[in-house]
């Protein structure tokens, strides 16, 4: 029975927490921006910039907290509970699940801000070893004897799947191609896949610090980032003859943000990366913008690649995730009876 | 004859040094060698980092919640299941195995399933604002669940040896209960409470799979130390990765020293910690 006061204060100590972390406090607002992997260093420097900002405009202090992680995984944190006033994702069917399993947005989100709610793009590019010494140059060179690929498992990573699918988009094509012919050269891609890591930052670390593999299919951003944190001279990135236009989409967590009374600072956040300063800074980490200025500036580091796109060679995401990721779709065959 | 066993024996001991050294003190050199890799001062950099400092915080936090009500269950459960006769014994030594038993990544997902937005007790959470789940309750739950059993686990089989002898002639001495726990029975188990204690501290604080699947990964405020590793290594900074590693490492150090300081003073602890593994590797 002595015990009883230790415990007693300890529950409350747990409660306050627990009620402690409100949205305001004072002229501090706190934002939680819940996004994938390989945004992280991007985020970084956002936040601090989007802080200045609006310091300048309204005087408040805003503070824009990070959680990171698979982009599926990240989803489905959201959907079970945790407090994201935005959410940054790697594609719109992972936001879908917010409206459709979680009903914390409305089902037209992706309608609500510019260029399809994506405020920058990306692509799939290839990240080779220095000198790039089995020669790899485009999709099919990825099957050639004696080549090992690095990719994430596309049922847990988004960057995965738009490796998957832009390799299928190329082999579909290629002249002759069909599905059919597409599946044949994604299920010989595969199996020169020795390891499936559950995200995409995982993928790079196998490639580049364990040193497995010879060709690392990423995002442009993640193997650019790659490349000047590790070192110029040790990978270099090989863009393919044509690859797909990734589409990251935002958007506020309605539900969330209301509850929170963080609206108003959450739309700024978001509108925010469209402004001249974050497309900006959206380049300067490799991240293609969509402001035409901030892209003439930074040109030389985005190569010209044919992009085709989800809804054009896939009929969206709902259909591609159906068709190739869902539980019996065209990935399961594959690497089954690999 | 006796040339070959000695040289079998040399060999064997060989075999177990290099084992050793490979698999335990090579990774533990590592540690320490990559902290240090560029200085002193980039090592005291990374463990002043405000994320890094507020990792430290929220262990040691979780640490000072979840130790204190697992040694006072550990005690009261031991107690009960050295010391007394009831249905359903048996069933209550086999719960507390349990966390032992399950993967931490599902007593993670268990309190995700409860306290969880779509969980029993989800709809009641939100409406008053409680957070369990991705904030630092949801982190002590998970950390309590996965270090319960250790000073249960250390207590019930040193209570058992002891027997009750010392006890019964304080009783009928006229002790009260209290007295008897107080003066008697705390002084024969202190040292194997105090090892219980140590394990499951440095359990509560490296704990890695249930807490991750619980944390929601928010940066400088629900990421414990083996998150902060992980996050840093993601982020192509293993130096910074590996001086927080090291103070984990620290901590294991400390823990081993403590452990052999306890069995010096105490050679009763280790036949008692003995007869346990002998129990253990015997009953069925």
């Amino acid at each position: 029975m002595r015990s009883a006061p230790l415990v007693r204060t300890l529950v409350l100590l747990l409660a306050a927490w627990a009620c402690a972390s409100p949205a305001v406090a004072g002229q501090t607002v706190t934002l939680l921006n819940v996004s994938y992997d390989p945004t992280r260093e991007f985020y970084d420097e956002f936040n601090a910039a989007f802080a200045a900002d609006w310091k300048r405009r309204t005087g408040d202090t805003v503070v824009v907290n990070q959680s990171h992680g698979g982009s599926g995984k990240q989803a489905r944190a959201i959907i079970d509970g945790l407090q994201a006033d935005v959410a940054t994702l790697a594609l719109g069917y992972d936001i879908d699940a917010l409206a459709s399993i979680g009903h914390l947005i409305p089902a037209d989100w992706q309608k609500r801000l510019p260029s399809n709610s994506t405020p920058y793009t990306s692509t799939i590019v290839f990240l080779v070893r220095a000198g790039n010494p089995k020669g790899i140059r485009d999709w099919g060179d990825l099957v050639k004897p004696g080549v090992a690929v690095i990719t994430p498992n596309p049922k847990t990573s988004g960057g995965a799947r738009w490796n998957y699918l832009a390799a299928w988009a190329w082999a579909r094509s290629q002249p002759g191609g069909t599905d059919a012919t597409a599946e044949a050269y994604v299920k010989a891609l595969y199996a020169h896949v020795p390891v499936l890591d559950s995200g995409a930052r995982g993928a790079t670390m196998t490639f580049v610090e364990r040193g497995l593999g010879d060709v690392l299919l990423a995002w442009e951003n993640e193997a650019q980032l790659a490349v000047r944190e590790l070192g110029v001279g040790k990978f270099q990135v090989v863009a393919p003859s044509q690859s797909i236009l990734a589409e990251p989409p935002v958007t506020v967590v309605d539900k969330l943000a209301d509850h929170h009374g963080t609206r108003k600072v959450a739309e700024a956040y978001l509108g925010y990366l469209y402004s001249p300063q974050g497309q900006e800074l959206a380049a300067r980490h490799y991240f293609r913008p969509r402001d035409a200025a901030a892209r003439a500036k930074y040109a030389s580091q985005f190569p010209e690649v044919k992009l085709v796109t989800i809804d054009q060679a896939f009929g969206g995401w709902t259909k591609a995730q159906a068709a190739h990721f869902a539980d019996g779709g065209s990935f399961d065959r594959i690497y089954g009876v690999r | 004859m006796s040339r070959v066993a000695h040289g079998s024996r040399r060999l064997l001991i060989g075999v177990a040094l290099l084992y050793l050294a490979v698999f335990l003190l090579l990774p533990f050199a590592i540690v320490f060698g990559e902290a240090f890799a560029h200085g002193v001062a980039t090592y005291v950099a990374a463990l002043t980092d405000p994320a890094a400092r507020s990792a430290i915080v929220l262990t040691l936090t979780v640490a000072a919640i979840a130790v204190p009500l697992n040694l006072v269950f550990g005690v009261a459960a031991a107690w009960a299941i050295a010391r007394h006769d009831f249905r359903g014994k048996s069933a209550l030594v086999t719960l507390i195995d349990l966390p032992f038993a399950v993967s931490p990544v599902i007593s993670g997902l268990i309190y995700v399933l409860v306290f969880g937005a779509n969980g029993w007790f989800g709809s009641w959470l939100a409406e008053h604002d409680v957070r369990v789940i991705f904030a630092v309750p949801g982190i002590v739950l998970a950390t309590i669940f996965v270090t319960f059993p250790f000073v249960a686990r250390e207590l019930i089989p040193l209570m058992q040896l002891q027997g009750r002898d010392e006890e019964e002639t304080a009783l009928s001495l006229g002790a009260s209960g209290w007295q008897v726990f107080r003066r008697v029975t705390l002084p024969n188990i202190r040292w194997g409470l105090l090892y219980g204690v140590l394990l499951c501290n440095a359990r509560a604080m490296g704990e890695f799979g249930a807490v991750s699947v619980v944390s929601g990964h928010v940066r400088g405020l629900t990421n414990t130390m083996p998150l902060h590793v992980e996050i840093l290594y993601n982020e192509y900074n293993p130096t910074a990765a590996f001086a927080v590693a090291s103070l984990l490492a620290l901590l294991a150090l400390v823990t081993l020293a403590a452990r052999a300081m306890l069995e010096a003073r105490e050679p009763d602890l280790r036949h008692a910690t003995r007869a346990v593994q002998v129990a253990q590797a015997t009953s069925p």
